[in-house]
């Protein structure tokens, strides 16, 4: 069993379909009249948010909540550093404040390893998201959406094998592309990342996926699923990109390609979206779209991952 | 009246073997001596070199004292087997004029460890703008012949001609911190796989060697003086091969650390790793020591840059850049150039003593009769696994720390004196009154 959930990359494909399991079992909990488990009471869990985020914070508490845990909500926007507190300090006062487990999102790539790694503190730490390095909960959700869509209610045991999925946009600075990466990899399947060269990392050559920059030319293999990226603006300043309307010409799922793509195509988007840049409302509102189905099961997911983490076994028991 | 020591049987620089005497601060006698009244200090087995010579030091004082001061700086330096450091500007208040270059000089003088030979400011405050007051530093008490930014690259092309003009007319030189500000914002570690897989903030080659292509071509142009500070990348090597090739009045400085370590060490975001520049790949590593072994690059030069351990202890993005590197500069050019056989001995008094020295418009003797007995003794032969207990400065952030190196310090002197003895740092005290007793024995200039 893992002790920590921190990247996807250190991640093994029997852990990662044990993971998807567990949130089969919490899904169909939560098709129950009373949603919540007895798993995690007496357990305090502590969300320590760097960063904004509505839905990843939201989400781990719904999934805490539905464990029984007590939640605690710590939010320390900006750098511990300019704000005064330094990290570890922060890390040794809840320490002493008895935290049984830690969800950590920062800005700063490698934080939520240094927590676990150091002698700071020694409880669980879950990835919720850190700088451009990995959220590995929203890949587990991501590919818990895949394999339910894909497989269906035969899902259980199984992988993503042979599966083709095309990941578009930010791949640079997506830490929701390199976690997607390596996790579906893991799990058998294809991926194919399409953006403009300025926006591919240097070095991702050397990664299991293929590189494409040509939007069109990869929806015409008829792709088990397409990823869209957010696509942040400020980033033309930054010289990534010409300007807004070339970017969605060039990469976007627009109407047309949307019209072109396949009806068993799924399509996807960790949210929040920018209608009309990456993805077009016709496309994010289609029946095919499986956006609103990832923030669902993005609870599952989070529940599974905290309650294996935190009582150390993978089954669920019904109590 | 200072203590005469007898050196007997010390390895030569060259491989041969010389007792070597010391009285009033001189090397006096060289070869076979004998005399009565010395201390005699059996140096079999142990290689002498000159004093070691660090172009690239980051004293913090005056404005950073909680990292190190002159005087922790000093000790650090002599148990490293250097005599003589010159600190970096980026001091605060900054290096930029001369009442703080005289101040450095003044502590340094009083700890009496090492040479402390101020580095000045390119420009007022490192801020890249206007000059700072160039021949007012050249001209007091200091007579600051190297200027550099350090930290900052002076990337306005305008201000770096200017510059090397400027202090050309007193025989100054321009030491560039070569980095492209625009291709390196936010940069943590080097571009490529590794910072991409990290989600780390890539630090291109490019970013350093854009600017030393420029800067030799400028220096070429002015027929003016550059020295390329820290270079640590493939490119980079080949630029500076190809303006020495060319004629153009260039050297070049690696660290201890670019010659050892690669950037797979940021896989543990230790940012004791985290330096700037930033640890390249192992191709880079064999270029710069290629570069090192056949002359491209002329020196080894630390780079020490202490920090409290609380700007370290912390994630890898808000933590500051630099590593402490006196303690063991000499270490780690034994480990990567001379096991190796990229360099001989005498080829280390050279890059580490002779050049940085010649580069810096120091007076250099060596060993010979009748130079300033600053020396340094160390055993080759023995390995440890270096710990706190080998960093004399005042700050702990080494790289090396848990790692088994090769070569122990022995013994320093400077001007005479010992400020190392059996391995262990003569107190402050000592030194300090040795200084003032040694004055007129051999002058600082």
């Amino acid at each position: 069993m893992i002790r920590h959930l921190l990247s996807t990359r250190d991640l093994s494909r029997s852990s990662a379909i044990a993971l998807l399991d567990t949130a089969e079992d919490m899904a169909a909990l939560g098709a129950r009249e009373n949603k919540k488990l007895p798993a995690l009471r007496g357990k305090t869990i502590v969300n320590l948010f760097y960063e904004d985020s509505t839905r990843t914070r939201i989400s781990f508490e719904v999934a805490q909540k539905r464990l029984s845990a007590d939640v605690i909500n710590f939010s320390a926007k900006g750098s511990s550093v300019s704000k005064g507190e330094s990290f570890k300090d922060t890390i040794l006062t809840l320490r002493e404040l008895g935290v049984d487990g830690v969800v950590i999102r920062h800005p700063s790539s490698g934080a939520p390893q240094l927590l676990a790694e150091r002698d700071w503190i020694d409880v669980p730490v879950v990835n919720a998201g850190d700088g451009t390095h990995e959220h590995p909960t929203q890949a587990l959700l991501d590919a818990f959406t895949l394999r339910k869509n894909l497989s269906g209610d035969d899902s259980r045991g199984r992988g993503l094998d042979d599966a083709h999925i095309v990941i578009v946009g930010d791949i640079f600075h997506s830490r929701v592309a390199r976690s997607n990466v390596w996790l579906l990899q893991h799990l058998g399947a294809r991926v194919t990342v399409v953006a403009p060269v300025t926006l591919i990392p240097s070095g991702a050559e050397q990664w299991p996926i293929t590189i494409s920059h040509d939007l069109d030319d990869v929806l015409r293999s008829d792709p088990d699923a397409v990823m869209m990226l957010r696509v942040q603006k400020e980033r033309m300043r930054e010289a990534f990109f010409p300007n807004a309307h070339e970017y969605a010409q060039g990469w976007g799922l627009t109407e047309e390609r949307f019209e072109k793509l396949s009806s068993r195509t799924l399509i996807m988007h960790p949210g929040p979206m920018n209608r009309g840049l990456e993805i077009c409302s016709a496309a994010a509102d289609s029946s095919q779209s499986v956006i609103l189905e990832q923030v669902a099961n993005g609870v599952f997911v989070r529940m599974a991952v905290l309650y294996s983490i935190l009582t150390g076994v993978s089954e669920v028991t019904h109590e | 009246m200072s203590e005469q020591l007898l050196f007997r049987q010390a390895t030569m620089p060259n491989g041969e073997q010389a007792d070597v005497l010391v009285r009033d601060g001189l090397i006096v006698e060289m070869g076979n001596v004998t005399s009565k009244d010395a201390r005699v200090v059996d140096a079999a087995g142990l290689q002498m070199l000159p004093g070691l010579v660090d172009l690239h030091t980051h004293l913090r004082e005056p404005g950073f004292e909680q990292s190190e001061t002159v005087l922790t700086g000093s000790q650090a330096a002599a148990v490293g087997g250097f005599t003589t450091v010159f600190p970096m500007a980026n001091t605060s208040p900054v290096a930029d004029n001369a009442s703080v270059v005289e101040l450095e000089l003044a502590r340094g003088r009083e700890a009496g460890y090492v040479q402390v030979q101020p580095i000045g400011a390119v420009t007022a405050g490192l801020a890249g703008a206007e000059l700072a007051d160039l021949k007012g530093m050249a001209d007091s008490r200091a007579r600051v012949r190297v200027f550099s930014d350090d930290g900052k690259c002076v990337h306005d092309p305008l201000v770096m001609r200017r510059a090397l003009e400027y202090v050309s007319a007193f025989d100054g030189v321009i030491a560039q911190h070569a980095q492209e500000p625009r291709l390196t914002e936010g940069a943590q570690m080097n571009e490529g796989e590794m910072a991409s897989r990290l989600g780390l903030a890539g630090w291109p080659a490019i970013a350093e060697e854009t600017i030393i292509a420029r800067d030799v071509l400028i220096a070429e142009s002015v027929g003016a003086a550059l020295h390329v500070c820290h270079l640590s990348t493939a490119g980079s090597v080949e630029v500076i091969r190809w303006a020495k090739a060319r004629g153009i009045r260039v050297t070049a400085e690696v660290t201890p650390h670019h010659l050892l370590l690669t950037e797979d060490l940021a896989e543990s975001y230790d940012a004791r790793f985290k330096v700037n520049p930033p640890l390249r790949s192992t191709e880079d590593v064999v270029a710069v020591r290629q570069g090192l072994g056949d002359g491209t690059i002329d020196i080894v030069a630390t780079d020490h840059a202490p920090h409290p351990v609380e700007a370290k202890e912390c994630e890898w993005g808000a933590a500051a850049f630099g590593m402490v590197g006196l303690e063991s500069a000499l270490s780690i050019v034994l480990l990567t150039m001379v096991e190796t056989g990229q360099l001989s001995w005498s080829d280390v008094e050279r890059v580490m003593s002779r050049t940085p020295s010649q580069i810096g418009r120091l007076e250099w003797s060596g060993l010979a009769v009748g130079a300033p007995a600053r020396l340094t003794l160390v055993d080759p032969a023995v390995r440890s696994v270096f710990s706190t207990d080998q960093l004399a400065g005042r700050s702990h952030n080494s790289p090396y720390l848990g790692r088994e190196l090769p070569g122990r310090v022995h013994y320093t002197a400077f001007d005479g004196y010992l400020t190392v003895d059996e391995g262990t740092l003569v107190p402050a005290e000592t030194v300090a009154a040795h200084a003032v007793a040694g004055k007129g024995g051999v002058a600082h200039g």
